[in-house]
């Protein structure tokens, strides 16, 4: 037991001494510009996020139940396997959601990299931007606000892969009807989000339809 | 698919301390592993999918460990490095993934450890080792020889590195 231990674990001073070089490593491979995608987890009311940044700004928001490992080998085929997890591109966008899970902010001010979509998915993700806090829209109003009516259900696509949950709001986007649609994070998580901007918000409009 | 680089950190940051430190002293070590490291991940994205990741390691940090060697001393270095050889001689796969051995031979007196890590590691002669820690041949050859008992005893491994010759 104690050989097999030996062999595949760090003793103290060694884990202690890589966490170190660990460190030093990411400072020098940002400043090498090697560092193509950096990360980090952090922990709010609906679960861990994982959050992902390119140097142009921030490229995923990934829910829990997305699995976060499936999530960086996603990244690490379609942009770069160059990823480090790193926390100190992510600060500023950590406590902007911090500060809006607390209900103190109501926008995000942060730069954002939509390489992971389309050209059409990324203009409808942007205008996701334009709904006000605590309001909801219906995918055909989101279909008439990109000046393209009739493409109502590439608009459910388009806020179905929107890769910046939460920052960009597709929950905010829901059925004519006014029921809930689909959502990335689950239904329990849209209505969470949903209430949390607006306490009256009617989760329970869903089971009109 | 490429794993994200951040789990070939984890998964062998620590076989490369191992084998740094056994190739070197603290301070360099540590030097060595930082450029080991910085190395893989610029070359990462070229590395072949079915590439052996342990085994390439080993072989940057081994690069990076006689670069710091020889800023001290490079008339011994500078020529005659076998590396093909080395790999013959070792099996690096093996070895390198063996995390015991290393820690065993970065734990063996000086001349031993240096004499052990430049042989089967480095793959230098024992014309160029007895250079590097400045002594004859055959005491260099002594001092492997003590060092690789001392590893079979303390592994229980009669058939560690026998070398053919």
């Amino acid at each position: 037991m104690t050989q097999t231990k030996l062999n595949s674990s760090a003793t103290g001073e060694e884990a202690e001494l890589l966490a170190q070089l660990g460190q030093e490593l990411r400072a020098k491979a940002k400043a090498a510009d090697l560092l193509d995608v950096s990360y980090r987890v952090i922990d709010s009311p609906i679960g861990s996020l994982l959050l992902a940044s390119t140097p142009a700004g921030l490229v995923r928001v990934a829910f829990e139940s997305e699995d976060h490992d499936k999530i960086l080998e996603l990244l690490s085929q379609k942009l770069s396997p160059r990823i480090l997890k790193d926390s100190s591109r992510m600060d500023v966008v950590a406590r902007q959601l911090d500060e809006y899970f607390a209900g103190s902010r109501r926008n995000f001010d942060v730069p954002l990299d939509l390489k992971l979509s389309t050209a059409f998915r990324r203009q409808v993700q942007l205008e996701l931007g334009e709904i006000g806090y605590g309001q909801t829209w219906s995918y055909s109003q989101m279909a008439e606000r990109i000046g393209n009516p009739k493409a109502v259900r590439a608009v459910g696509s388009a806020c179905a892969t929107n890769p910046i949950p939460i920052v960009l709001p597709c929950h905010r986007v829901l059925r004519t009807d006014g029921s809930l649609g689909g959502y990335l994070g689950g239904l329990e998580t849209k209505t969470q989000l949903l209430k949390l901007e607006n306490p009256d918000f009617g989760g329970a409009m869903s089971t009109l339809f | 698919m490429q794993i994200p680089f951040e789990r070939i950190v984890q998964d062998y940051g620590l076989n490369v301390l191992r084998v740094c430190r056994a190739l070197l002293d603290e301070h360099r070590a540590q030097d060595a592993w930082s450029e080991t490291f910085l190395s893989a991940l610029k070359a990462y994205p070229q590395l072949a999918e079915d590439a052996n990741v342990s085994a390439w390691l080993v072989r940057i940090a081994r690069n990076k460990a006689i670069d710091e060697l020889r800023k001290n001393k490079p008339e011994i270095l500078d020529d005659h490095l076998q590396w093909e050889q080395a790999d013959d001689q070792v099996n690096l796969q093996t070895e390198a993934d063996n995390l015991q051995l290393w820690q065993e031979v970065a734990k063996l007196p000086q001349k031993q450890r240096m004499v052990v890590a430049y042989r089967y590691l480095g793959g230098l002669s024992y014309a160029q080792i007895a250079q590097l820690v400045s002594g004859n041949e055959a005491a260099a050859r002594r001092a492997g020889s003590d060092g690789i008992k001392n590893l079979r005893r303390i592994l229980g491994d009669d058939s560690l590195w026998q070398e053919q010759s």
